[in-house]
């Protein structure tokens, strides 16, 4: 009899050994059931679990808990990204507890864009706890059934923990140090910033491997395709701890007028295809930010189709 | 109807600005009477409230003739003193008065043009009329 | 040092738009440092005020005074012979010199000219910095002698998060990320170990988040 952490599909699937495919859905900008239910009809069967952004950079938007709720609802295994720019402890605590009520069973800390990038950048900062603290927080609601106070819940949360790496971003050397730290902390699994760079990334897990990291954290590898030149530049440009190499650009400008997204989903189906056959990476986080659409096709071309099935 | 003759301050530096009036006065030409003169070491000595003082007490305009950037005696005097005109005009602007009326001038010290810049300054008041 | 900044002239002017009789008092303490409340901003702020009501036709008489500080009640008490000359008082001191005088003279109207920023110091001539952010608890030593409450504008104690950019930090290019400069210090240290500890919660109750705060020396008071 296996025993689970928190009994969700992805964590069925990463302990079955599957290699995992997890995609993502950003809520929309007002109370759209419509809209989440249509994207989640892209993605139902094509992945082992959604994530849902928790208003990212720093916009409002419907909340994830919410989402999570109305993916649940279409069948599919949520996973609630909370951000500690916005909750203090007390209604981090709160809304760990709500989710599990309603069965949602994974779960991302993360830091969260800084209020000036969004839409109401008047607004006061919360950051009680950083994303650390939070993951060590749910670990000790879940494993210990105590509230960071000490105090017993009645009911524990049963969460499969995540949280989010960038291998990527200065200062270099540390981040896989910080990596060890959220998986001393808690982390059940990672899921890493968009990767286009993978000779640095191939690099990087050598050194979370010698490190044994992989063995006590599943690690997802964080692809999205690129949908235009503009696209791209812009994310090498604008985007903090993104590492977007000229011959990527190069490949895209060179598909010629109208083909570059055409380039910018075969360019993600051949990083995820030697994803898949580097030590250490037990699964993939599909990005297709605003194209979920398309996720189908990516799942298929990188033959990962059809999507385990695990009691 | 009388003529508006507008009051002038100017400030100038007992280096360059001082030859260049001496140049000036060779070459005979006078300083407006409702001009007051004023001698300073270096322009650089002059502070904000030196060149705020002028337009409380009701002078139309006020002017700082001082060296060039690359022969200044004090080396950074008109240059510092540049800073403290632009925030001076900064002021005069948001309290509703014109920044034109206060300027700031580099002299060469071998030119004559001492009095030809004040009399310029001096037109150009005119038509701005007197301060209140 | 407290640091603070000169409102805008016409807010100062909007607030004075109907009194008469003004005093401008400032301080030699942290605004005299800073450039921005001492004696001679006393003068350019009286002098400025003076030259924009003769400009609306609407004279006023300001009165000029400058403290030792504004945050000692016996300095505040030296105003009492003159304030009784004017219907309004500006005060050029950060956000606690308005405060004292109100509190001692009441039927006087007090108005703040600076805005108060932040707890910070001098990093080159004429710019300031931020470096505390008042929390209670004092512990920079665990970084390096950086503080990442003040200085992170996430205030992380496990940073650098994924927004670190060259040593800048998201918000701002002209912010250093001081989890980058801590995590460069502690590692060259040969301090990873202290880098990897999990730094736990912390307790705001020391910060303003616990409450207005007040600090007593016993062998002092009364």
């Amino acid at each position: 009899m296996t025993e689970y952490k928190s009994g969700s599909n992805l964590e069925k699937v990463l302990k079955a050994g599957h290699f995992a495919v997890t995609g993502e859905c950003g809520p929309p900008r007002g109370a759209n059931v419509e809209l989440v239910r249509k994207k989640a009809q892209y993605l139902k069967g094509y992945v082992d679990a959604v994530n849902v952004t928790d208003n990212q950079t720093a916009v409002v938007r419907l909340s994830s808990w919410a989402t999570c709720l109305i993916l649940k609802q279409e069948g599919l295994d949520p996973t609630f990204q909370m951000v500690c720019r916005d909750r203090n402890r007390l209604a981090m605590q709160s809304d760990i507890l709500g989710v599990a009520a309603h069965g949602i069973k994974n779960m991302l800390c993360l830091s969260g864009d800084h209020q000036t990038f969004g839409d109401h950048p008047e607004a006061k900062n919360v950051y009680d706890i950083d994303s650390i603290q939070l993951i060590s927080m749910v670990k000790k609601m879940r494993d210990e059934g105590k509230f960071l106070n000490g105090e017993p819940i009645d009911v524990p949360p049963k969460l499969f923990i995540g949280a989010a790496c960038n291998p990527f971003a200065e200062p270099y050397e540390f981040r896989v140090y910080r990596l060890a730290k959220k998986i001393n902390a808690g982390a059940d699994f990672i899921q890493t910033q968009c990767i286009f760079n993978m000779k640095r990334f191939r690099e990087f897990m050598k050194r979370v491997v010698d490190m044994g990291l992989h063995e006590r954290c599943y690690i997802l590898a964080g692809i999205t395709p690129l949908k235009s030149v503009g696209m791209a530049r812009y994310m090498a440009t604008k985007v903090p701890g993104m590492d977007v190499p000229e011959e990527i650009i190069k490949r895209l400008k060179g598909a010629g007028k109208g083909k570059a997204a055409e380039e910018g989903i075969k360019i993600a189906v051949e990083q995820i295809q030697e994803l898949k056959e580097m030590e250490g990476i037990a699964g993939i986080h599909l990005m297709a930010i605003e194209w979920e659409e398309r996720v189908p096709e990516i799942v298929k071309a990188a033959g990962l189709y059809p999507r385990p099935k695990v009691d | 109807m009388q003529e508006f003759r507008p009051k002038i301050i100017a400030f100038y530096c007992s280096n360059c600005a001082s030859s260049a009036a001496d140049v000036s006065e060779r070459m005979k030409q006078k300083i407006s009477e409702n001009v007051k003169i004023v001698p300073v070491p270096c322009t650089g000595r002059i502070e904000i409230l030196h060149l705020l003082k002028p337009f409380e007490k009701g002078a139309d305009a006020v002017c700082v003739l001082g060296c060039q950037e690359d022969s200044c005696q004090y080396i950074r005097g008109i240059i510092q003193v540049k800073k403290r005109v632009e925030h001076v005009k900064k002021i005069l602007e948001k309290i509703g008065i014109e920044p034109e009326r206060i300027e700031v001038f580099s002299l060469s010290a071998s030119k004559g043009d001492f009095v030809d810049v004040i009399n310029k300054m001096i037109d150009k008041v005119k038509n701005l009329g007197p301060i209140y | 040092m407290i640091v603070a900044e000169q409102k805008p002239i016409n807010e100062i002017l909007d607030m004075i738009k109907d009194l008469k009789k003004v005093l401008v008092v400032g301080c030699k303490g942290c605004v005299t440092v800073c450039n921005v409340g001492g004696e001679k901003e006393v003068s350019i702020l009286a002098t400025s005020i003076r030259i924009a009501r003769k400009k609306q036709k609407k004279e006023v008489e300001v009165g000029e005074k400058v403290l030792e500080r504004q945050c000692d009640p016996e300095y505040i008490e030296e105003l009492k012979d003159i304030i009784d000359d004017y219907e309004g008082v500006i005060s050029l001191a950060c956000g606690v010199g308005p405060q004292f005088i109100a509190e001692r003279f009441p039927e006087k109207l007090v108005f703040p000219a600076v805005n108060t920023k932040f707890i910070g110091g001098a990093i080159e001539h004429g710019v300031w910095a931020e470096r505390c952010a008042g929390c209670g608890e004092c512990v920079i030593h665990y970084y390096g002698g950086m503080c990442p409450i003040a200085r992170c504008s996430k205030s992380l104690m496990n940073g650098p998060c994924g927004g670190s950019n060259h040593g800048k930090c998201e918000v701002s290019p002209e912010i250093d990320c001081i989890w980058d400069k801590i995590v460069r210090k502690l590692m060259a240290q040969g301090r990873l170990d202290d880098l990897l500890k999990i730094r736990p919660p912390k307790s705001w109750l020391t910060a303003r988040d616990g409450g207005p705060r007040k600090m007593v020396r016993e062998e002092l008071a009364k």
